[in-house]
């Protein structure tokens, strides 16, 4: 005979990621270092991005973990810049979890007051609900992409605290309004920043690379 | 999309709780989602049945619950109900709205043997 019950279980289904996240966190806060998840869609410049941006933080310890579902091609793209990089390949995932970027992290020995850079899958989509420990989600959006895609992904850009407008140098080749490229993605995010910038030509990466100084020094027990 | 990731989830959570309760059968999962989750219900119901085939939960029915999408109104400062995630303030009219809630994906109860 068998017997049925309750059980009371109200717990995250996300809860296994979440544990995972905490721990990369905890490691990440140790060090007093920096991490941002960058997100975006396939092909909106987060690779060209953080080889300026490697370019231009000079002397300033960081390391990068690349996702994509296949290739190593990204890793290799940091590693020529002279930057520590790891290529995770999430195969038929669509997603870097909390997992993944834990192991990652083993292989790059982060140094203290660090800035780890996580290049997500380009996803519009998921990632958004994946925590991996990061301090915060950076977006990337590129002026090609039309100006709806916040108004058609919200949540990615819901869950970001800065969106980055790239490739503003197509801009007068594109029929793009980039005020209402702003406008809707505050629509979605009343309180994101926004900067507008181009990794091609390096417009605005300077007001990008002061930010992340600016983020970095406010952490706790960085610049020991 | 993630919702075989979200069934593993689950399947996890649930052979955590059959070790600390002594379960050995799940007749029912209740999960609780919220409105702007943007989770695929009849994709998560695929899922669901293959990833649980082999665990305690194999068979189980899924039930899912309904959270509404709760939003703060950068202009009048309130929280408000919206059905919609576009939706402007329902008292003032705005449209600077933060989601608060409605992005719950929650395993509530599990009925088991
Ligand atoms: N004109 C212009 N092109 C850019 C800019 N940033 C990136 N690109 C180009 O956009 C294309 C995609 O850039 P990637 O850096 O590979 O983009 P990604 O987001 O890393 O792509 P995935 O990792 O595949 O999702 C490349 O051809 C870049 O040269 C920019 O600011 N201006
Ligand atoms: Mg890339
Ligand atoms: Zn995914
Ligand atoms: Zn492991
Ligand atoms: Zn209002």
């Amino acid at each position: 005979m068998t017997q049925e019950r309750l059980i009371e279980i109200e717990t995250d289904i996300l809860a296994k990621n979440d544990r995972y996240a905490d721990a990369n966190r905890a490691v990440i806060s140790g060090l007093g270092a920096f991490a941002i998840n960058l997100v975006s869609s396939p092909g909106s410049g987060k690779t060209t991005l953080l080889c300026k941006t490697i370019e231009m933080l000079g002397d300033q310890p960081l390391a990068v973990i690349e996702g994509d579902q296949q290739t190593a091609n990204d890793a290799e793209r940091i590693r020529a810049t002279g930057a520590k990089a790891v290529q995770v390949n999430t195969g038929k995932g669509c997603h870097l979890d909390g997992h993944m970027v834990g192991h990652a992290m083993e292989h790059l020995s982060l140094e203290k007051n660090a800035m780890l850079f996580i290049e997500n899958v380009g996803n519009l989509v998921c990632p958004a609900g994946f925590d991996l420990g990061e301090d915060c989600k950076v977006a990337v959006i590129s002026v090609t992409e039309g100006e709806d895609k916040p108004l058609k992904y919200p949540d990615m850009f819901t869950v970001s605290e800065i969106a980055l407008l790239n490739k503003v140098d197509l801009a007068p080749y594109c029929d793009v309004d980039l005020d209402l490229y702003e406008a809707n993605l505050r629509r979605v995010n009343p309180g994101i920043e926004i900067l507008r910038i181009s990794a091609r030509t390096g417009e605005g990466m300077q007001a990008w690379v002061a930010w992340l100084r600016d983020r970095l020094a406010a952490k706790p027990g960085a610049g020991v | 999309m993630h919702e075989m990731s979200l069934c593993e989830g689950v399947r996890s959570v649930i052979e955590e709780a059959a070790v600390k309760n002594g379960f050995t059968g799940v007749k029912t999962v209740r999960l609780e989602i919220g409105k702007f989750a943007g989770v695929e219900k009849p994709a998560l119901e695929f899922a669901f049945d293959v990833v649980m085939r082999g665990s305690v939960a194999e068979g189980a029915a899924l039930v899912m619950i309904d959270l509404p999408g709760r939003a703060m109104c950068y202009d009048c400062l309130k929280e408000v109900s919206i059905e919609n995630r576009l939706d402007c303030c329902p008292d003032c009219g705005g449209g600077k709205l933060m989601p608060v809630g409605g992005d719950e994906m929650r395993i509530k109860d599990l009925e088991v043997l």
